[in-house]
């Protein structure tokens, strides 16, 4: 029996990003505020300091800051034909654990979406007929548009001193910056970080190939800033550690760096580490949160009674949290009812590495920042025509190299031997003339009715319950898409200098194995049926209308950008509805 | 009828409550609703920082006592001054409280241990010390047995402590000097009186006395060396202006520097609560004392250690406190600009880069940046050579740090708190 804990205003489940942009809004409104977390407690000079954080090892390649499989995994299969298996060791992604959640440990790459990403379902069908799109896609609308979020979109950049360079003001296209962004309400709070050689280079060629170059948007500063909530960041060093990594110098946006020393003072609120919920509890209508149940790491059983719940863990455990506290329908892709599992997606990301002549190219690739690149953004969303090419979705594309850390940076041209001398000296040969930009292709992910989430029927975690099962593949849209936009970033990676070119098409099977990025989405999407969407444009539950989902659990489909600006641009917007509308008056914010 | 008796007997039981609650109130000849003089008392106990030493760090039970505090003789420990009749000082009366905050004795008439600055508090007047009573009086009264001082021989002995007023304490009220401004004079008492600097800025004598000549120039305490707080250019604060005092006291940050270790708990207890007009009478009086000015030659750019610590500075420490030295102004530390890395007794600056240091947050200045810890990966011959570069580098000079320093202080700081 659970020991019941004295009942506060809010309980927020998850001190990630948008658990602590929640936290921090909800205090300034005079709530009494509970964060339940289940990792440990993090802070920039305690847990990553620039004396030993810069360890690939330890942080890389085992995976130190992440959610440990043995704690919590999912199973997974390709198709709905075949038995699920547990992930035993993290591959495509890496599910995070801890205060400040993944916002510890990504790059700080920090896109927008474009207006029509919001409003893709109807967008694509008015230009290209609904017959363009593959039948079993399950693309939709968000519910709200991008003029809705651009406020939230600001806020969350100047909450974390965004470096970048404006390229639509108000709809006046800027010079140097995204000429195909929504139209922004104000530049960023800092300029654009100052871009290394082989950068410089890529944007060189792309310009000179007809395209519109700009420096990626970054949550690592060039310039020392204080935010909004009087917190002061450091200029960032450019010491290439960034995603797997904390930053150690202040320099990257964190819930850490942004939030959290103003969140802690507060008297209004508390944080409870080191305890996972394992239920959101509702009263006998079904249709109101009582508060959570959670188990703190002696095993102990507490509830938690809250008049508001957020849910505001990482994509998947939302969807878990959901699926195990039995609130909204399980998706069903057979009968293609329900909708707790749907429209579960990805990103579809590629690469191509460029070998140079080291007599005449030294990229010094070790300089960079986990935003670091120059990128072009005429194959995105639907910034193109698609109809001769017969798929759908986009990338942007880039020299986007976070670094050269040695152990994963031994790259060699094609045809190199695997081992030996000839091996060895190839990677000392190659290293600092190499363009090696990870996710140089950063490609949008549409959904399909049979990628979701469910619970498998066999196995299950250390508290008995069932485990969540992964069914996920590519789709021929995707791969198409994908081979489409390798070839074009190919061709800007040749026109740099490069002698050799060696492309990585994303091909299906999807593969759980290789990492690809973080960026999980959906399977409690926002929308504006609540028979064919989890939550409403508000990110409250449509069956229980006392909690709200954060997270890009919320997105529909993936854009072909990264989500984390969406993610804080949503949880404001869902902050800001709470405040103005939904403590008012409690109630479903939009009639089911 | 019945019904009536119980009614009554309630009564007289809320009365009794009520009298027991507010029973401090008794105690002396203060007058629970004197809000000014209770005010008066509050913020004066603020600037004397009370709370910090009468309270275990982190327990919600203010004034109860029970802290150790460590000095050269061994750990004194704080007594309750809440007014709980029986293990507080609700029982004392107003004369008590009065001796033993301005002359140092105690309510059985022996003397106080000098770690309760009287030797400061002497300073105020009678009517500050009875505000401060006052203040007190109104605080929740908390039942907590003092825990017993016991100091080896022959500083157990409390009469000795009659010898050590007579060397060292001079009692009496701060005299204002008509020469100066009242602003000057405000900080002079301020620094003097209940703000107590000189406790842990002024070198102590065998005996743990002032020496007085060597007025605020820095001293050692509890594993920290305190700085020079005089003008002087090289050691002091000759090159902070009066407005980066003030922000430093008021916020725990300025343009060069960051409090940390003791000072960080004065500023999050003390300096950033009072008004900002005393934060500026302090940095006035401060900047009107002249120092030490000396004429030190940094070491030459080929000295061997000045090699060795370019290197260690270059891949260690420039990343946050730049090249040029000037870090980030209220975020990381100058290193250019520091006297305190410049100190005569480095042990503080060793310290720092050995075990690292946590700035105070306040509310001006939340984000409490840290230095991350060094000892580590960097040996004491490296430790001592990039503090010897740092000391010598950028408009600087200072003695060479020995690495037998450097191997002193993590010896001494390895079992400490940080």
């Amino acid at each position: 029996m659970a020991r019941r804990l004295p009942k506060k205003d809010v309980v927020i489940i998850g001190l990630g990003w948008t658990g602590s942009i929640m936290a921090q809004e909800l205090t300034d409104e005079g709530l009494d505020v509970i964060a339940i977390e289940r990792g440990p407690w993090r802070d920039t000079p305690t847990d990553f300091p620039p004396s030993y954080m810069q360890d690939e090892l330890r942080y890389r390649v085992r995976h130190e800051l992440f959610l440990r499989p043995d704690q919590l995994t999912f199973t997974f299969r390709n198709k709905m034909d075949q038995t699920a298996l547990p992930i035993r060791s993290w591959g495509a992604f890496m599910p995070p654990n801890g205060v400040g959640g993944g916002g510890v440990h990504w790059n700080a790459e920090m896109w927008r979406f474009l207006p029509s990403d919001f409003v893709l379902k109807s967008h694509l069908t008015e230009r290209y007929g609904k017959s363009f799109m593959p039948e079993d896609m399950t693309i939709q609308d968000w519910g709200i548009t991008f003029d809705d979020i651009e406020p939230f979109y600001d806020r969350f950049e100047h909450l974390c001193g965004t470096s970048g360079t404006a390229g639509n003001l108000k709809g006046q296209i800027q010079e140097g910056g995204n000429p195909f962004e929504g139209p922004r309400s104000r530049p960023y709070p800092t300029p654009a970080q100052p871009q290394p050689f082989s950068q410089t280079l890529f944007a060189k060629a792309a310009r000179e190939l007809g395209y519109k170059p700009f420096p990626q948007p970054s949550g690592n500063l060039s310039t020392a800033y204080t935010n909004p909530l009087g917190l002061r960041m450091g200029p960032c060093t450019y010491c290439g550690f960034c995603e797997w990594f904390g930053c150690g110098n202040y320099s990257k946006a964190s819930p850490q760096t942004t939030i959290l020393p103003v969140l802690v003072r507060k008297s209004n609120f508390t944080a409870q580490d080191n305890s996972e919920v394992v239920r959101i509890n509702v009263d006998r209508s079904g249709k109101h949160a009582t508060g959570v149940t959670f188990v703190d790491s002696s095993g102990e059983e507490w509830e938690q009674q809250a008049d508001l719940v957020i849910l505001s863990a990482y994509t998947m455990f939302n969807v878990q949290l959901l699926l195990h506290s039995k609130i909204g329908q399980p998706y069903d892709p057979i009968a293609n009812s329900g909708v707790i599992g749907r429209n579960y997606t990805h990103q579809t990301t590629s690469t191509v590495n460029g070998f140079f002549n080291n007599k005449k190219f030294n990229f010094n690739p070790f300089i960079a920042s986990g935003s670091i690149g120059m990128c072009i953004d005429e194959f995105n969303g639907d910034n193109f025509d698609h109809g001769p090419h017969g798929f759908v979705g986009g990338a942007y594309m880039g020299q986007v190299q976070t670094g050269a850390r040695p152990i994963e940076s031994t790259l060699t041209p094609p045809g190199t031997p695997k081992w030996g001398a000839s091996w060895k000296s190839a990677v000392r040969d190659n290293y600092l003339s190499t363009v090696k930009p990870g996710t140089g292709v950063h490609g949008s992910f549409y959904a399909y009715r049979d990628n979701y989430l469910d619970l498998d029927p066999e196995y299950k975690d250390r508290l008995g319950r069932p485990l969540m099962r992964i069914t996920m593949d590519l789709h021929e849209n995707e791969v198409k898409q994908n081979r489409f936009m390798t070839d074009k970033f190919a061709e800007i990676i040749k026109a740099m200098g490069a002698d050799q070119l060696a492309k990585h098409y994303r091909t299906a099977p999807y593969d759980n194995t290789e990492y690809q990025t973080t960026h999980l989405n959906g399977g409690a999407i926002m929308g504006t049926d609540p028979k064919t969407s989890a939550i409403n444009r508000y990110l409250q539950n449509w069956d229980v209308s006392n909690l709200f989902v954060l997270g890009a659990s919320a997105f529909p489909q993936n854009a072909g950008y990264n989500p984390t600006l969406t993610v804080g641009a949503l949880a404001y917007w869902a902050a800001d509805a709470i405040r103005n509308r939904y403590l008012k008056n409690p109630g479903p914010l939009v009639d089911a | 009828m019945r019904k009536t008796t119980n009614v009554r007997l309630l009564g007289a039981l809320v009365a009794f409550v009520a009298v027991g609650a507010s029973c401090s109130a008794q105690a002396g000849d203060s007058d629970p609703q004197a809000f000014t003089q209770i005010e008066r008392g509050r913020y004066l106990a603020v600037t004397s920082d009370c709370v910090s030493c009468h309270t275990v760090p982190d327990s919600n039970q203010p004034f109860a006592g029970g802290r150790a505090i460590e000095t050269p003789f061994g750990n004194i420990f704080a007594p309750n001054i809440t007014p709980d009749p029986e293990t507080g000082i609700g029982a004392w009366s107003d004369d008590e409280f009065d001796a033993a905050v301005r002359k140092g004795i105690g309510r059985t008439g022996s003397p106080l241990y000098p770690a309760m600055p009287y030797n400061a508090f002497t300073k105020m007047s009678r009517t500050d010390v009875q505000a401060i009573r006052a203040y007190l009086n109104t605080v929740t009264p908390v039942h907590n047995p003092r825990a017993a001082t016991a100091l080896p021989f022959p500083f157990n002995i409390r009469a000795a402590m009659r010898v050590w007023n007579a060397l060292y304490f001079k009692e009496g009220e701060y005299t204002p000097d008509p020469q100066k401004s009242s602003e000057w004079n405000r900080g002079a008492f301020l620094v003097d009186g209940p703000a107590h600097c000189g406790a842990c800025h002024t070198p102590k004598s065998l005996l743990g006395g002032d020496k007085l000549n060597q007025y605020l120039q820095g001293s050692y305490l509890q594993g920290w060396s305190a700085p020079d707080i005089t003008n002087s250019t090289r050691l002091g604060l000759g090159r902070w202006a009066v407005d980066d005092i003030a922000a430093f006291l008021k916020t725990g940050h300025n343009r060069v520097s960051a409090a940390t270790g003791p000072m960080a708990e004065a500023v999050k207890l003390s300096t950033s609560q009072m008004t900002d007009a005393d934060v500026r009478a302090i940095a006035t009086y401060l900047k009107s004392l002249p120092g030490v000015e000396d004429d030190v030659k940094p070491l030459p750019q080929d000295n061997p250690a000045m090699a060795a610590g370019a290197a260690i500075y270059r891949d260690q420490c420039s990343a946050c406190h730049a090249l040029d030295g000037r870090g980030v102004a209220k975020l990381f530390p100058s290193i250019a600009d520091s006297s305190m890395v410049r100190s005569a007794d480095p042990t503080t600056a060793i310290r720092i880069v050995l075990r690292g240091a946590r700035s105070v947050a306040t509310a001006s200045e939340p984000t409490a940046p840290g230095m991350p810890s060094y000892g580590r990966q960097l040996g004491d011959g490296q430790v001592a050579a990039v503090l010897t570069y740092m000391r010598n580098m950028w408009g600087g000079a200072a003695p060479a740090v020995a690495a037998k320093d450097v191997t002193r202080v993590r010896s001494e700081t390895a079992s400490r708190p940080d």
